[in-house]
């Protein structure tokens, strides 16, 4: 008999061989190690794991159902809640919401949810077990703007009850951020995102690519000349931010979203597609989110020795633990309590190295973070001919601009109300990180679960 | 799918198309550009708006080979289409928004060279049919080189050409002719100016001399265009703005051209090699001793 404190252990791919290669890291559970993990579970009649989850998963549910090996059973039972089940279990911070409420984790491992959803819902795609549709439509026409997290999320919710949701996509893939942003070795795009969107297609969704709203058309425009009753704007996060230090602009400076597109979405790293790529030898990633570790983990594949430099501590790094396991495990190098001064640009206006500097950690800032201080005369100068700035985004003002009587706050993010999405604009509903600034993939599927509920008590008055 | 309903040749290595886009041919507006997708494992290019027909639905989009994906965009013909034709994109050049009447007062210089002669008709020709008519400069290397010299002839107040050679019209630069033009008592209180990076900066050094407020088109190096990587950032008055969310269309008096035109050379090597790629086939082993081969 296993250890019932302890987690069924779930196989990777090794650490040495996958830092060369763009193949998932990790491989999931197999049917009977989800099995023997279910058993684990206590099944609790107030199940803290459910308050943990931002859309609620019937968590003890579906693992009752795995734990007898009805894994269709399993399905459904999320599927009542989650429309991206195969993405969340493998993208969620199940450390920080339903697995830090996990009685088991007291005295041992808490339960693997986030493993666990995953096989349920790889088998539902392996074995293409179809989600419930609505059994005839309502006749009314929704528009959701972006086919990211929140936008699917909301779009599937709707489809569900009979609304005909259209999705408009600015991109040419179906996907947002788990297409451009999150790389393949995290989330494979043609086994798992381009599967688990045909799930929600099969519902009744119909997507537009090459939609670029505020563009192509408008909010005002979708609602009077398309006959759109309410729009959910799902549009995600925006522009990079910079750090406005000198020589920032050389070439051989990245953003991370620019770094993540070209290889995510454009495919850069594989040869046959014709998007190019700066591989780079020496790279540093300025920032310590998922992010940063997504862009440090991208040029390693690429063949670069990887820097992060972060100004505080590895103890108020951003980025989920398992990431930062995993990139260390890599061999990613972390530069921590350090922070770029300068980048050092050479004769042809290439990045040649960066100047920086050692922090100290200080008082307590407004975030209850506790703040970095230079060190005075600490500075030095590392060489490298690439770096990427991972700091966070600024909203696209492309929607903010173009619709009227659609309220932004100080950041330029829009204004929703946070239970049901409402904007200031009639009809109009928001969520993800348009509204709330870069965050997770879970909390923007809250989002749009949040919108969708909003606008069929609109729409169903 | 857009498909591609004519292709033409206009001169040595550019190319005309009328593509099927229903949804940029009714929003599009002078300044704006389109980003197109040849196929699956294709490059997003951003690629200027030369013409729009509302009621057709369709765009008018010229290009030049300048790289591997231009040179195989380059062998489309009327009947292929186009994976994706992302659009419009940018904002539309300032005039739109104006007061005609007030525009009306103004006169303007528009100064395109080469392939830049393609976005600056349609500004053109969209202020004529406001009533209003304003000088054109076109430069090109050549006579050969002069595109849309009819179309433009037809939409211009005054047409000038001028080619680097003196094949044609004006002999010399661009920057000649704004010259002599003023020389001539000729007043301008605004100027367009749009072509390769060169010809915009030395243009604008002249004009600020003349004092002409001067409007650029950036054409930076983009990926998804449409605000989310950050590629396309440009230095306007020691501001970092992006070229497809708060241009294309910048204040040329403000604009780091030394810097743009750097930053164009950021992939001149993956490119160099890409073309070597298309133009040698299988045949490209790195015999070039530049790349190491990589195929």
């Amino acid at each position: 008999m296993a250890d019932v404190l302890k987690r069924v252990p779930v196989r990777e791919q090794d650490a040495k061989e996958r830092a060369t290669n763009f193949e998932e890291v990790c491989y999931g559970y197999n049917k009977e190690e989800a099995m023997e993990e279910a058993t684990r579970c206590l099944n609790c009649k107030n199940a803290k794991c459910i308050e943990g989850c931002p859309v609620a998963i019937n968590i003890p549910g579906f693992i009752s159902q795995v734990k007898e090996g009805n894994i269709e059973e399993a399905y459904k039972v999320i599927g009542e809640s989650s429309a991206l089940p195969a993405i969340c279990g493998r993208v969620c911070p199940q450390e920080s919401q339903c697995e830090c409420k996990c009685i088991r984790g007291i005295k041992g491992d808490p339960v693997s949810i986030g493993k666990l959803e995953r096989f349920v819902a790889d088998y539902a795609l392996e074995h293409d077990i179809k989600p419930v549709k609505a059994e005839k439509t309502n006749g009314h026409k929704v528009a959701v703007i972006g086919s990211g997290p929140s936008g699917l999320t909301c779009a599937g919710d709707l489809a569900k009850l009979g609304y005909e949701v259209t999705v408009f996509e600015a991109l040419h893939e179906l996907g947002g951020v788990l297409v451009y942003g999150i790389p393949e070795f995290r989330l494979p795009k043609h086994k798992v995102v381009k599967k688990e969107i045909e799930k929600v297609k099969e519902l009744g969704v119909k997507f537009e690519t090459n939609v670029v709203i505020g563009k192509s058309t408008t909010i005002d425009q979708l609602m009077e000349e398309e006959e759109f009753e309410a729009v959910f704007i799902g549009s995600g996060a925006g522009l990079p931010m910079f750090m406005g230090i000198p020589g920032e602009t050389a070439n051989g400076v990245f953003s991370a979203n620019e770094y993540l597109t070209r290889s995510n979405l454009m495919k850069a790293f594989d040869d046959s597609y014709d998007t190019p790529i700066v591989a780079g030898k020496k790279v540093a990633v300025v920032g310590g989110g998922n992010v940063a570790m997504d862009a440090a983990r991208t040029a390693l594949r690429l063949g670069a020795e990887v820097h992060i430099v972060y100004r505080r501590s590895e103890a108020e790094l951003p980025a989920r633990v398992e990431e930062v396991h995993h990139a260390k495990e890599e061999g990613v190098i972390f530069d921590l309590l350090t922070n770029p001064k300068e980048i050092l640009v050479d004769d042809n206006g290439w990045v040649k190295g960066m100047k920086v500097i050692k922090m100290e950690l200080g008082e307590p800032d407004a975030s209850g973070r506790r703040r970095p201080v230079e060190i005075e005369g600490s500075e030095y100068e590392i060489e490298l001919d690439t770096v990427i700035m991972s700091l966070g985004t600024s909203p696209n003002p492309l929607i903010a601009s173009t619709t009227k009587g659609l309220e932004t706050n100080r950041r330029k993010c829009i204004v929703a109300e946070e239970e049901n999405g409402q904007t200031s604009k009639a009809a109009v509903f928001a969520g993800g990180d348009a509204v709330t600034g870069a965050a997770t993939v879970i909390l923007a599927m809250g989002a749009g679960k949040a919108g969708a509920k909003g606008i069929h008590e609109l729409l169903s008055k | 799918m857009y498909k591609i309903l004519k292709a033409e040749k206009l001169a040595d290595k550019i190319y005309l198309m009328d593509v099927e886009a229903p949804r940029v041919a009714k929003h599009c507006e002078p300044g704006q550009f389109v980003i197109v997708k040849m196929d699956e494992k294709g490059e997003r290019i951003p690629l200027t708006i030369c013409d729009y027909d509302r009621e057709a639905g369709t765009i008018t989009i010229v290009f030049q080979e300048v790289g591997a994906s231009t040179m195989k965009m380059a062998k489309m013909q009327a009947g292929d289409s186009f994976r994706d034709f992302i659009g419009p994109l940018g904002c539309p050049s300032e005039f739109v928004e104006e007061d005609i009447e007030s525009l009306k007062n103004k006169k303007m210089l528009f100064v395109a060279g080469g392939v830049g002669a393609a976005p600056v008709y349609p500004q053109v020709k969209w202020l004529k049919e406001h009533g209003i008519d304003v000088d054109v400069i076109v430069g090109s290397k050549t006579k050969d080189m002069l595109i849309l010299e009819k179309e433009m002839e037809a939409v211009a107040g005054n047409y000038y050409p001028c080619t680097d050679d003196g094949t044609y019209g004006h002999a010399g630069m661009v920057t000649t002719k704004i010259e002599k033009l003023v020389e001539e008592g000729n007043k301008y209180d605004v100027c367009v100016a749009i072509g390769p990076m060169i010809m915009m900066k030395f243009t604008c050094l002249l004009t600020k001399k003349l004092e002409i407020p001067t409007i650029v088109s950036m054409n930076p190096i983009m990926v998804d265009g449409t605000g989310m990587c950050g590629a396309c950032r440009v230095i306007v008055g020691g501001e970092v703005k992006f070229a497809c969310v708060d241009g294309p269309e910048f204040d040329g008096h403000l604009v780091d051209f030394d810097n743009a035109m750097k930053r164009q050379q950021m992939y001149r090597t993956e490119e160099g090699r890409a073309i070597l790629k298309v133009q040698e086939g299988d045949t490209h082993h790195g015999g070039c001793g530049n790349c190491g081969g990589d195929n």
